[in-house]
């Protein structure tokens, strides 16, 4: 039983690294990618806070009683303290870049964004656009002529 | 064919996780660095909390750098959003009411007085200068969500956070003046479990309390302003 | 600690594919950070109080709240779920 509670915690944390990575690959909308990330890079912390943790030890703070008693890896702890700030300095980028996306094109779907983003660097390089930029002439198929009476109306 | 793609995909990250995973001794780690830090970090730098003595003594280095990506993703993220205009129907906040106005003259000092503990006391407890800042920075930015047309100066904002950021790495320099390494704790360690302990701890966290708090402050303050004032 | 344990993930693995799932991306802002908060309740489960410290402050505060003011500056904080298909995406 006591590895099962291992087993949990490790289904959990893969479980969001998991949902994290499909949201980002999977998502259309700019802004649920951002909110997909952060699942992830909570889910690759508690990956490496388990990588530390001992069976029976405390948290690793020297207490009034007595010591000698076992901690928990305190270097994972360091390292997740700094990743978890990083990690909100990147969200806090990639929301003004979002910002950015949606005053500059107008959408924050990704394939009329990236679409946009592609005529920008094509009129930047002169190179000839990819796509044609016009609107649609009218709508198709055309529609018959009407027919013209012989004394000049219009009779259908 | 884009499901079964994507469910083929996600089928093989979950593999790799788990086989990953698998060969990782849960419960008995390793710990070769932990434990030797464990043993030292009492007779050596005398905090109580063995992950500050971590973050700042023995990887200080680290946090050093946690610093810079801070500053550099908040001062980014400044850039790119004030150039924007406000455009749109009303980007100004919304008028507080009356019980956010009140709860917020109340909450005001509490918030100060939690923030500041908790980046003083980081050595002792758990705690420490980024999640004192975190606090200390939404007290900050309280007031504006009460009272949307009074604001915080940028330029106060930027001296506090440049000169603590200057205070942190001044703190380390000393160290090499007395010809240890960089970001060496300074100062004797002092009786352990005291406030006035461990050497220059207390000192290198306010200063990261400090700038984390005047940043997230300044960041916040963009998020939510749109009035082109930039600085 | 079991039991604990199994209702904390399952809480957090819900509210991660509610994220996901929602329409209102208010509401999603809301399940990011009950997952933030699920995961700190994990660090505390884990014996590492100052990171889930710093994951609770951090988390569930700081980045639910830098989420919600950029949502509002896009214009699509809305308290309603959306009709139109405007917001429709996987």
């Amino acid at each position: 039983m006591s590895t099962s509670v291992g087993l949990v915690f490790f289904i959990g944390a893969i479980g969001l690294c998991v949902i994290g990575i499909a949201g980002i690959v999977l998502s259309r909308h700019l802004f649920r990618m951002v909110l997909a990330l952060a699942i992830a890079e909570a889910g690759a912390n508690l990956l490496l806070i388990l990588a530390g943790y001992r069976w029976d030890a405390v948290a690793p703070i020297f207490t009034g009683t007595a010591g000698g008693q076992a901690m928990v890896d305190p270097v994972p702890q360091a390292m997740v303290l700094t990743a978890i700030v990083i990690g909100v300095g990147v969200q806090a980028l990639a929301l003004s870049l979002v910002i950015r996306i949606k005053e500059r094109y107008g959408t924050l779907d990704m394939q009329e964004a990236r679409q946009c983003m592609q005529d920008d660097l094509d009129d930047a390089g002169g190179v000839t656009p990819s796509r044609s930029r016009e609107r649609p002439a009218g709508e198709r198929p055309i529609p018959a002529p009407t027919v013209l009476n012989s004394t000049g109306g219009q009779h259908d | 064919m884009r499901n079964l793609a994507t469910l083929l995909f996600l089928g093989g990250l979950v593999f790799l996780l788990a086989a990953i995973t698998g060969t990782l001794p849960f419960g008995h780690p390793p710990m070769l660095v932990g434990q030797a830090i464990q043993q030292a970090a009492k007779p050596e730098v005398g905090a109580a909390n063995v992950v500050t003595a971590v973050v700042l003594g023995y990887r200080g280095l680290d946090t050093l750098g946690e610093l810079a990506i801070l500053f550099a993703a908040a001062t980014a993220g400044g850039l790119v959003l004030g150039g924007v205009q406000a455009k749109g129907r009303n980007n100004a906040l919304p008028a507080a009411g009356f019980v956010q106005r009140a709860g917020t003259d109340v909450l005001f000092p509490l918030l100060l007085i939690a923030g500041l503990y908790v980046v003083i006391h980081g050595h002792l407890t758990p705690g420490g200068g980024f999640q004192g800042g975190v606090i200390l920075a939404a007290a900050f930015f309280l007031p504006l969500l009460a009272r949307p047309s009074e604001s915080l100066s940028h330029i106060w904002l930027s001296v506090i956070e440049g000169l603590a950021g200057t205070a942190f790495i001044a703190l380390g320099l000393g160290a090499l003046y007395n010809g240890d390494a960089f970001l060496t704790p300074l100062f004797d360690k002092g009786m352990f479990g005291e406030l006035v302990s461990s050497g220059s701890l207390p000192l290198l966290y306010l200063a990261v309390g400090l700038k984390v708090g005047a940043e997230l402050s300044s960041l916040l303050m963009r998020l939510a302003h749109d009035d082109g004032a930039a600085s | 600690m079991m039991g604990v344990a199994i209702i904390v993930v399952a809480l957090t693995l819900g509210a991660a594919l509610a994220v996901l799932l929602l329409e209102n991306l208010l509401a999603a802002i809301a399940a990011a950070s009950a997952v933030s908060l699920g995961v700190a309740v994990m660090f505390v489960l884990l014996q590492a109080p100052d990171v889930a410290m710093t994951e609770a402050v951090v988390g569930a505060g700081l980045s639910g709240l830098i989420l919600a003011l950029a949502l509002r500056r896009l214009g699509l904080a809305r308290l309603d779920v959306p009709t139109s298909g405007e917001n429709t995406d996987a």
